[in-house]
Order: C-alpha cells, then structure tokens, then sequence
C-alpha cells in the first residue's frame, strides 16, 4: 500500500515537472537575443574591429633570477 | 526506491536538457540574415554622417526615423528619406528573419525590442534615441 502511495506521488512530480520543462521551452530566450542582436549590430556597424587584439597581452616572463640566497 | 531514483534521474537528465536548450545561440547565420546583415553595414557608411547630425535617430521600436530634416539640405532630404526607409525595410526583414530562422515567429516583437534596446546602448556618443519621453541624445 505504502509502496503504491510513493510511485504514485513521484510520478505525479515527475509530470508537474516535465509540464514546467514543457513551458520553459516557449520562454523567450532573452539572453541569446541579446548575444545574437550584438553580433549583427557589431557587424553592421562595424564595432569590433578596432578592440579585437585586447587578447594579445603578451606577458614577459620576468623570473629568470638565477640567485636566489637564502636557503 | 529504486523506482523514485530511476525517476529522479530521468527528470534530472531532461532538466539538463532544457538547461542545454535555453543556453544554445540563437541561429544567425542564414543566407537571408547574411544578406540583411551585408545591405545595412553598406548602407551605415551613408547613414553614419546623418546620426552624428541629429538627422536620424534610434526609434524605440528599433529602426530609425528622420528626427530634424532641418539638419539636411533641401536637395538631399529625399536621398535621406529613401535611406531611411530602405533602412527599416531591412531591419523589419531582419527581425522576422531571426524569429522565422528559429522556428519561433512569435517572437518577432520580442526580437525587435531586444534589438531596439542593443541599438541604442551600441550607439555613439550624440547620437539621438527615442525613450518613452521622446527623442534624447546619447
């Protein structure tokens, strides 16, 4: 009895919360729009030519201190 | 109770799949945005003058609209005018576009409000933009 009581109480869970993943799935995703939106104004207005060789940071290894007294 | 875990599990991979869902990219890149897109970044470099004037400004509906004729002489307002029509032509397309390439065409105002707003944060300084008191200035 106690057996039937519990699968009957997951499975009504279970269809509350695949009912909840069917809605999410109509949501507007506003995050995407405003990456995809960025993109094309980017491209259309031609803004990410000039920052784009922020990734070059070159970073001169400054450790070569070969003596190390102490010790 | 090992029925409830099987259970538990299922629900869990299928909320892993929304997850998955809600963070994927909007597709973009389709031969009809493509062409959008390259007709406007041509058409900007005649554009650009008219915002920097306050001829042309950032509607709240994201497209644009002659906002001070005044700023342009008499014999190019009708150049200006068509400029600006052909302008929201190809952003109305483009929106719906974007709605239509993701299967979802109700989201079309949802994408134009979307846009309307990355316009006018991406725009330049003195550029005009109508909020819901009317046009200001960036």
């Amino acid at each position: 009895m106690r057996n039937w009581m519990v699968g009957l109480a997951s499975s009504l869970g279970i269809a509350c919360l695949l009912s909840a993943c069917v809605t999410i799935n109509i949501y507007f995703p506003a995050a995407a729009a405003e990456k995809a939106a960025d993109k094309i104004i980017d491209d259309v207005w031609q803004l990410k030519n000039q920052d784009k060789p922020t990734v070059n940071t070159v970073e001169p290894p400054s450790t070569p201190a070969p003596s190390t007294p102490g010790k | 109770m090992k029925k409830i875990l099987f259970g538990l599990l299922v629900v869990a991979g299928l909320l892993a799949n929304q997850l998955v869902q809600a963070a994927a990219d909007l597709e973009i890149n389709t031969p009809a945005i493509a062409a959008l897109q390259n007709s406007m970044q041509a058409r900007h470099g005649k554009l650009s003058s008219f915002y920097t004037s306050g001829a042309v400004g950032l509607t709240k509906d994201g497209l644009i609209a002659v906002k001070d004729a005044s700023a342009v002489a008499l014999k190019d307002r009708q150049s200006l005018n068509s400029l600006v029509s052909a302008e929201n032509g190809d952003r109305n397309a483009l929106y719906k576009e974007i709605a239509a390439a993701n299967g979802h065409p109700e989201w079309e105002s949802e994408i134009r409000s979307t846009f309307a707003q990355r316009w006018v944060q991406k725009a330049q300084a003195g550029w005009w933009y109508q909020d819901a008191s009317g046009w200001v200035k960036r």
